[in-house]
């Protein structure tokens, strides 16, 4: 199986450690990663901004650069959502404006062998125990579109409680938004800060000493608004709980 | 040009995407969910009546077809009712135990009449189990609208289990859309403050049910 | 719609207000996670939930793709049941007839049931200015009525008063209204409701004309259906002798078999109950029961523009149950006000850019009032997609592009003041579609990475006055990558 890693552009310039902790993880899993680099961004901000025409070329160079791989594997719920739930929409729309089948087709392949990274693990690898060590107490926070787009359910959930030394406390209000948002956060910042505010509060009254996401977009929101609030918690990529050993602590 | 006419114009125009051939409204509308929630024998709906009528601030009695008036003397003595409203199509022999003075309805009665009526008594068109809900279709022992909701205090009469039905959809079967009908589960209540339910508003802040069973044996149900 | 939102400023000014005002957010929070705890128990009751939702939501399709039948027969019946219907293609007409309807009876007061379209097209303003004063006579509206407030949730439009608000409103104004609070009233919600059932009593009682909306109409019977809670609406659609309902063109179900889905899945999803208190149903006139005159007044005032929008038109199929308020974590810190329509929350940031149009400060800026978590699409018993509307509004908003306008096509210019973000967005296109361009930018923004502030200046205080930056690292991952790899640079 080809498997390939999209990182997303807000990984790869901002969180590198979680695409190294993707390719540790799947490496130890027997999997081999490939990380083709004429991959950029998924045009999810475009289009949730309302530049659907804008984010186009984008699901293009998507559509081309992965097309080869048998799975896409990528650590963001919202990008993998883009891909999954929103690529069949911009088809649809293109057809519905009279420009054909054309962006419909070329995106059609990529679409179904698109997954977000708890899925592929839980999914087609079948694992839950991923072999991880991380002895810390760590909360949970389900991102919307990890929850209600792509539906993961309870899948990272099970992968966390397979991790060894683990602590998982229940977060208070763990369904609701974190108030990121994408570009909401800049356009509504008292909303969005509220929201953050409130969602970081639930996670400090689980005294845990991890948030736990499976989107760094959310955590940089999240982890922003905890060094204002000097909050003694850290934000915390799932995958680089899931990399974690014994031999290989996180940095 | 009418404003119907431009209504309609504008709808026609906006719905040019729709073709001729699509899909009657019979296929169209699927209807996938459940005709009632879990099988139910008749006296474990009238069961299920009576704890959903109670959930939501009914109160709620049981008595044979030979204690109802009684039982109806004996709940309108306990509220004190010195009148009550009585629809022309009620059986009389409901109410021939009790000592209120009966108020016939009437359509030249005024609200304000009304508004110095204690009771009203009533059967009903039918009783639904799942959501305890009595639904009122103005049939002769039911009467206008208005008598039900003025006064205060309503027993509402229900015949068990033959006016029990288990679910919505089989309620709307037995009624027809012509007839003014009433739903009614529980006195009239509000959550206008704090989303928080309160009971007793405008309607009656007293509904009283009696389920009366046809066949003359005592609480095999109670 | 209501003059009373004329001039309203942009939705994030607005909230900006309220987040700051502690009361208010309590009273929020308080409420909406209340109904949100009972609701999810109510739908978990019904197994085939998912199903009746599906239903719904083709019962409402359907009907709005044959709407034009659909009225057509719905004009039939309920003139056939003696009842007169009349057509209104905006807020204005809609208030001349029912003037004119109120002045053929001699009256100059009326009692009104809570009803959404009536308060879209300003209808007691307009009967004021007309000498005729309606009576609200739902507790919430009769709280925004006495207070000179502003509704602020569909089902329960004074949801951001608390109890000691509303007793204190009570006291000062219920006597200048009709008959005072009685003595000594406190803020138990028992007591308060107590007071407006004396209040508005010797309204109902010498009321001759009712104004009601509708939740549903049946085409095939000509059947109008209200569900209510207090008993205000059964006393307005029963003892008046006229009774005017005034209804949006969208509020049509084809047959009366559908209400086995509505009054199923509507109660469970705006007050979590199994069935509402009180649902009144009647076809025209009925012989010596209820009012002996009765008038529908159909209403467009921008359905119609809705329906022309392929996208936006899933929007009409909405039956204001508010579930989607209840559970939107933006309405929950903006309060209903910020929304700047008698429409709030996740439904009303796609329904009125939709009937008003995106081009105001207000308009414009409600397909952005939200995170796109997906919370309201979730609860939605009609299955609207709110996500999906707004972004498409979003789009519109930002491109332009074929609209409808009253009736007639018109090309949108994008809005004013998005230029900046128009070239951020095209920039970052060219800069996507160039790996090589990116990659240099992330370099340069590692090896500056010392020099840069923890807060910005100007508009990226949006970000910084409430969040750090995150710092960013050493290098990108693509060059760990290529380091490890040996891979091609990217072209």
């Amino acid at each position: 199986m080809r498997v390939a890693l999209f990182l997303t552009c807000v990984n790869d310039t901002l969180y590198p450690d979680t695409g190294r902790a993707v390719v540790r993880l799947l490496t130890r899993l027997g999997v081999e990663v490939d990380f083709p680099p004429g991959q950029t961004c998924c045009g999810q901000a475009h289009y949730n901004t309302g530049y659907r025409h804008e984010a186009e070329p984008l699901a293009l160079r998507y559509a081309d650069v992965f097309r080869e791989y048998d799975a896409i594997v990528t650590p963001s719920g919202s990008c993998g959502a883009m891909v999954r739930e929103l690529y069949p929409r911009l088809g649809a729309r293109a057809r519905a404006e009279g420009r054909g089948d054309t962006l419909a087709t070329r995106l059609a392949p990529v679409i179904p062998k698109t997954y977000e990274l708890t899925e592929f693990l839980v999914d087609v690898l079948g694992a839950t125990d991923v072999g991880a060590y991380y002895p810390h107490r760590v909360t949970y926070h389900p991102t919307c579109h990890g929850l209600r787009s792509l539906g993961l359910g309870d899948r990272p959930r099970r992968l966390l409680e397979a991790v060894r030394g683990l602590e998982l406390v229940e977060l208070p209000g763990a369904d609701e938004c974190c108030g990121f948002g994408g570009t909401f956060a800049v356009k509504n910042p008292d909303v969005s800060a509220a929201m953050g505010v409130d969602k970081v509060r639930n996670a400090e009254s689980t005294g845990a000493e991890v948030l736990c996401a499976a989107d760094n977009a959310c955590l940089m929101h999240l982890g922003g608004t905890m060094a204002r609030l000097r909050v003694g918690m850290r934000p915390v990529h799932i995958a680089e709980i899931l990399a974690s050993t014994e031999q290989e602590p996180p940095r | 040009m009418s404003s119907r006419d431009v209504i309609l114009g504008r709808v026609r125009r906006a719905l040019a995407d729709v073709r001729d051939d699509e899909p009657p409204y019979e296929r169209a509308v699927r209807r996938e969910y459940q005709r009632e929630h879990g099988a139910r024998t008749a006296e474990e709906n009238v069961t299920l009546l009576a704890e959903n009528l109670a959930d939501y601030r009914a109160l709620v009695h049981r008595c044979t077809e030979g204690e109802l008036a009684a039982k109806i003397a004996e709940l309108l003595a306990e509220r004190g009712a010195r009148t009550v409203v009585v629809p022309m199509g009620l059986d009389a022999g409901w109410l021939a135990e009790s000592a209120a003075e009966q108020v016939p309805d009437r359509a030249e009665d005024t609200p304000y009449d009304l508004d110095q009526v204690d009771s009203v008594v009533t059967g009903c068109a039918v009783a639904v189990a799942e959501t305890g809900t009595l639904v009122l279709d103005g049939g002769p022992d039911q009467g206008r609208r208005r008598i039900t909701l003025v006064p205060d205090h309503h027993i509402c009469v229900v015949r068990v289990p033959e006016q029990v039905v288990s679910s919505v959809p089989h309620a709307l079967e037995r009624l027809d859309p012509v007839r003014p009908s009433t739903w009614i589960s529980g006195p009239s209540a509000t959550s206008d403050i704090e989303l928080d339910r309160v009971e007793g508003v405008h309607g009656p802040r007293t509904l009283e049910v009696v389920l009366v069973n046809g066949r003359d044996e005592p609480d095999v149900l109670a | 719609m209501s003059g009373m939102f004329v001039g309203m400023p942009a939705f994030p000014k607005a909230a900006h207000e309220v987040v700051g005002n502690q009361t208010l957010r309590g009273n929020l929070r308080h409420a909406t996670h209340t109904i949100r705890a009972k609701r999810a128990k109510a739908v978990d009751e019904l197994s085939d939930w998912a199903e009746l939702r599906e239903a719904g939501r083709r019962i409402k399709d359907h009907t709005l793709r044959h709407l034009d039948r659909c009225l057509e027969q719905l004009e039939e019946s309920v003139t056939a049941a003696g009842g007169t219907v009349h057509w209104a293609a905006d807020a204005d007409e809609a208030n001349r007839i029912v003037v004119e309807l109120v002045r053929d009876t001699g009256e100059s007061e009326v009692v009104k049931v809570k009803s959404m379209a009536t308060q879209e097209i300003g209808l007691n303003e307009a009967l004021e200015a007309e000498g005729i004063r309606a009576y609200e006579t739902d507790l919430a509206e009769l709280i925004v009525q006495l207070g000179k407030d502003r509704p602020s949730h569909i089902l329960v439009p004074a949801i951001h008063r608390n109890r000691g608000e509303i007793r204190d409103i009570f006291r000062s104004e219920m006597g200048r209204w009709g008959r005072p609070a009685p003595q000594g009233l406190s803020d138990s919600p028992a007591e308060l409701a107590e007071a407006s059932r004396l209040h508005l009593r010797e309204k109902f009682l010498r009321a001759k004309v009712g104004i009601s909306g509708a939740n549903f109409m049946v085409a095939e019977s000509g059947t109008l259906v209200v569900v209510e809670s207090e008993g205000n609406g059964r006393m307005c659609l029963t003892l008046p002798e006229t009774l005017i309902s005034v209804v949006g063109i969208e509020k049509i179900v084809p047959t009366w078999r559908d209400l086995e889905v509505f009054l199923q899945t509507l109660p469970r999803s705006s007050t979590a109950e199994r069935m509402n208190p009180y649902t009144s149903t009647w076809t025209g006139i009925t012989d010596g029961d209820g009012p002996s005159v009765f008038h529908l007044v159909l209403l467009d005032n921008g359905r119609t523009d809705a329906l022309a929008d392929q996208v936006g038109r899933q929007a009409l199929r909405c039956i204001r149950c508010s579930a989607c308020l209840n559970v939107c974590p933006v309405y929950e810190r903006a309060g209903g006000h910020a929304y700047g329509s008698v429409y709030p929350g996740p439904i009303g940031a796609i329904l009125t850019p939709q009937l008003r149009g995106t081009q105001s400060e207000i308009d414009a800026s409600l397909p952005y009032a939200s995170s796109l978590c997906g919370a309201c699409y979730e609860v939605c018993p009609v299955a609207i997609d709110i996500p999906e509307v707004l972004v498409h509004l979003r789009e519109r908003v930002v491109q332009g592009g074929p609209v409808t306008r009253a009736g007639n096509k018109v090309v949108l210019k994008p809005a004013k003041g998005h230029a900046a973000e128009r070239a951020a967005m095209r920039a970052a296109q060219w800069a996507f579609g160039h790996p090589g361009v990116l990659r240099t930018g992330q370099r340069l923004a590692s090896r500056s990475r010392r020099f840069h502030p923890r807060t910005l200046p100007g508009p990226g205080r949006a970000w910084s006055a409430s969040r750090d930056l995150p710092t960013v690292p050493a290098e990108p991952f693509r060059d760990w990558w290529q380091r490890g790899h040996g891979g091609e640079e990217a072209k």
